[in-house]
């Protein structure tokens, strides 16, 4: 199989010589690493949504990534469903930040750490 | 009537004692316990109906005395008869269970009457006895006409019915059943005054003493359901036959154990019904009920019970090594050691109480004493005779205690609860008393046991047949002696509260008397005593109070009960009884058998005597001389020149004595033996249990119940609201599980 999958790899016409797999998989990290630290750092509500945003788009480059390397379909299938869910959960959270902001005209997200455990 | 036989079942073809069509017809059987019952029921729907007149009373007078007519009628048919045959009488299929085919895997228990001469002798009186107690109640609860006066005779009427459930059962399940409904009428009774705290008590202690005893003969029903495969009694009289033989060659060594086992905890069973050691606390206890109840069930007929279980099931106590003897020294030792509690008290019901006991145990010893070795040296009239000493008395003794117990009440009654003999004297002399101090005189006279009383008669019949049997001497010499000191204590009382100077002091129970346990009734001529009482309490006048005696219908049941008491004698002459008992179905596998072909083993039980001469003959004397003896020791302390009520030449010699009649008034200490030995370590061991249980049982299930309050506890500081933070403990997990992936993929 390993041969296989080798030589057919081989007989696909590569659009960018010298990037590999591993190229992408270390610019995904990197986006999810970026993604990550906004996440923790910023308090701006949208922001913060703008960074989930960023380390879903990372892991679809992943999967996207893989999916060329094995030369199925599997992984890209997946990824349009994700962008598909997350242009719907966009448009949600944008609406929930939206009435968050007119209830306490703030986007800081520590203006609604309520719960006091 | 005669119609009416076609519908009885006949049972028991292949039985002996065969069933044979009763001529009174069902119905007569059938009215015997369903009229009681009925009376219950209209007694209990006068409750229901608020009914505050003394209908309740005359309902339960009418209905007992129709079920004592019907009991005549069943009675002369039985005897017209002949005997040594039971007629059942079928009124309708109550148990009847099957799991299989094979030999006791099939219960029968019917909702039938076993009815022969045994059962009729115990009726008789027992509706006869009900019949006029019920008529003196009716006067002597009329303070209590209303809910308390309803419900007073629908107990009464369900006593009565249960207790013609329990002797006239034709299976050991609806004895049972009988057994355990006298029990709670009982309880239910004692416990009338459900006011004060003593009552409830007292009815508290019957019940769960009772309890002890009725495990012993639910064990015993078991036993012999495992034994015999059956319940029935004309089934388990013959199957029982073969060991009467070898009981009567003193085989016992082949008869199972098992069987042997049954008369021994059937005895338990008799022994708490019927007062005996070790369970017979509570009988003097039960006198806090109403007296009428002391009289029918306390001291007539349901102590009784267990005296008829033994003559019932004579022949399996006549099959078992050790259960004859176990209960003649059981009731020679109550009998003894009731008669000296009894004469140390101070109270007469309880004085009454403790005779009863006393006497119940001459019953069983007089049944006890009767072993088929001694039977089969006899022979079958003297056999007979021998088993009827026990019943005889009982039948007696119906009579002259409730005549007792019920001019004790009359007393209790017009002095407003007063029992105690050092505050009444002269009490024959009062007006209008007269017919309660003769009827007691006619009571104790039969009690002490007087020449030519019905009491003297059968008392010297359990005695002559202790002294024939060498055996038993040891038990004779005992009774004899209880003879003497119960002569002694009944003429104390009498002399004491019916002779001598003229003095009363009301009793102290004005508010609080057991007419008037509920405060709201007990209205009319008490209120004026009660005003005046402080002051007559104080002072000890009696002026201010006047004693009311008894009225119509309490003078006319102690009158027919003394003359009843006087006549009974008349049945020693004509053998009524030792002829009822003779043709009693259970009487005759072990009657039949004496006499012929005395074995030589049995032949070397000697026939017993007392002081060299045969016992039937000199006892009249003998035990006439001890009664005398009784009596004179009594007048001599207690009327002779006796001057007060409250003291007599008998404290003159008490320092003699030493702590023994203070022993004696104590009771022996039983009940704080009692209260040592069980109650104690019971509470110790319940307080024990209290503490497992709060302890170790509540423990575990806070712990369950503390784990998740523990845990949320914990998590709590993690859901502190801050967005962050959650990103952050997100990241840190997802970190951890790169670095666990990380490792094992190693």
């Amino acid at each position: 199989m390993t041969d296989l999958l080798t030589i057919a790899q081989a007989a696909m016409p590569a659009p960018m010589p010298g990037i590999t797999l591993y190229h992408y998989l270390v610019v995904s990290a990197i986006m999810f690493a970026l993604g990550l630290i906004g996440f923790l750092t910023r308090r701006n509500l949208i922001i913060m949504f703008l960074c989930t945003e960023l380390m879903f788009q990372a892991a679809g480059i992943a999967l996207i990534a893989f999916s060329r390397f094995h030369l199925n379909h599997t992984g890209e299938t997946f990824v349009i469903f994700v962008l598909t869910v997350a242009a719907a959960e966009a448009a949600m959270a944008l609406a929930l930040v939206v009435l968050l902001f007119r209830r306490k005209e703030t986007l800081d997200a520590s203006g609604w750490s309520e719960m006091q455990g | 009537m005669n119609g009416m036989i076609g519908s009885m079942l006949m049972l028991g073809d292949a039985a002996p004692a065969a069933a044979v069509a009763l001529p009174a017809g069902p119905v007569a059987a059938l009215a015997v316990v369903g009229l009681p019952l009925l009376a219950c029921i209209l007694t209990g729907l006068c409750a229901a109906f608020k009914v505050k007149s003394k209908l309740p009373a005359w309902i339960t007078v009418v209905s007992l005395a129709a079920a004592f007519v019907a009991m005549v009628m069943v009675y002369q048919s039985v005897v017209g008869q002949g005997g040594g045959k039971a007629h059942i009488v079928h009124a309708f299929e109550w148990f009847n269970l099957s799991w299989g085919e094979g030999n006791g895997q099939r219960l029968i228990a019917n909702f039938s009457f076993y009815i022969d001469s045994l059962t009729c002798l115990w009726m008789l009186f027992v509706t006869g006895l009900a019949t006029l107690i019920a008529l003196y109640a009716s006067e002597y609860m009329s303070h209590d006409v209303g809910p308390g006066y309803c419900r007073f005779f629908a107990a009464f009427n369900l006593f009565v019915f249960s207790m013609a459930c329990l002797v006239m059962a034709d299976n050991l399940l609806l004895l049972y059943l009988g057994w355990e409904g006298v029990g709670l009428c009982s309880y239910l009774l004692i416990g009338y005054f459900y006011k004060k705290p003593s009552a409830v008590a007292a009815a508290k202690k019957a019940f769960i003493m009772n309890r002890i005893g009725d495990l012993g003969l639910a064990l015993g029903i078991m036993l012999t359901f495992v034994q015999f495969g059956s319940v029935e009694f004309s089934v388990l009289f013959d199957k029982v036959r073969p060991f009467i033989e070898l009981a009567r060659e003193g085989r016992f060594a082949e008869i199972p154990m098992s069987v042997q086992a049954i008369a021994l905890l059937l005895m338990v069973g008799c022994f708490g019904k019927s007062a005996q050691l070790p369970l017979y606390v509570w009988l003097p206890d039960a006198m806090e009920g109403p007296t009428p109840v002391s009289a029918l069930i306390h001291a007539a007929t349901m102590v009784t019970a267990g005296i008829y279980l033994v003559a019932r099931f004579f022949p399996f106590f006549a099959v078992s090594e050790y259960a004859l003897p176990t209960v003649a020294w059981v009731g020679t030792l109550t009998a003894v050691l009731a008669a000296t509690i009894g004469m140390a008290q101070f109270d007469i019901k309880r004085i009454m109480a403790y005779s009863t006991v006393s006497q119940l145990g001459y019953m069983f010893a007089g049944l006890g004493v009767v072993s088929m070795e001694h039977l089969a040296t006899m022979s079958p009239d003297q056999a007979n005779v021998a088993l009827a000493a026990g019943p005889y008395h009982v039948f007696t003794h119906a009579f002259f205690k409730a005549l007792l117990f019920l001019s004790c009440g009359a007393v209790m009654h017009g002095f407003a609860g007063q029992l105690d003999l050092r505050k009444l004297s002269g009490v024959l002399w009062m007006p209008g008393w007269r017919i309660v101090g003769l009827a007691m005189l006619v009571g104790c006279i039969n009690l002490a046991g007087v020449p030519f009383t019905a009491g003297f008669f059968s008392k010297d019949m359990i005695l002559a047949e202790a002294f024939s049997n060498s055996h038993t001497a040891a038990i004779g010499w005992l009774l004899l002696l209880t003879a003497g000191l119960t002569a002694y204590y009944t003429f104390r009382v009498y002399f004491r509260v019916f002779l001598g100077p003229k003095h009363y002091e009301p009793g102290d129970e004005l508010h609080a008397h057991d007419d008037h346990g509920h405060g709201d009734h007990g209205h009319g001529d008490h209120g004026q005593a009660r005003a005046v009482a402080p002051a007559a309490k104080h002072d000890h006048a009696t002026h201010d109070f006047h004693p009311h005696p008894p009225g119509w219908a309490v003078n006319t049941v102690l009158a027919t009960l003394a003359i009843a008491s006087i006549l009974a004698a008349g049945t020693y002459f004509i053998k009524w009884v030792p002829g009822l008992i003779a043709t009693a179905s259970t009487a005759i596998p072990v009657a039949v058998h004496a006499g012929h072909e005395a074995s030589g083993h049995a032949a070397a039980h000697a026939h017993g005597t007392i002081l060299g001469m045969d016992p039937h003959a000199v006892m009249y004397y003998v035990s006439g001389v001890v009664g005398a003896i009784g009596i004179f020791i009594a007048f001599l302390l207690h009327y002779v020149g006796r001057t007060t009520a409250a003291t007599s030449k008998a404290d003159a010699l008490l320092p003699y004595m030493g702590p023994i009649p203070r022993w004696a008034q104590n009771k022996w200490y039983v009940d704080e033996l009692y209260e040592f030995l069980v109650r104690v370590p019971l509470l110790v061991m319940a307080h024990v249990f209290h503490l497992i249980d709060k302890l170790i049982i509540d423990g575990l299930v806070d712990a369950v119940g503390l784990a998740p309050r523990g845990a949320g506890w914990s998590l709590r500081p993690s859901q502190g609201g801050v967005l962050h933070g959650y990103a952050a403990s997100m990241a840190a997990g997802l970190g951890l599980i790169l670095l666990l992936v990380m490792l094992v993929m190693r």
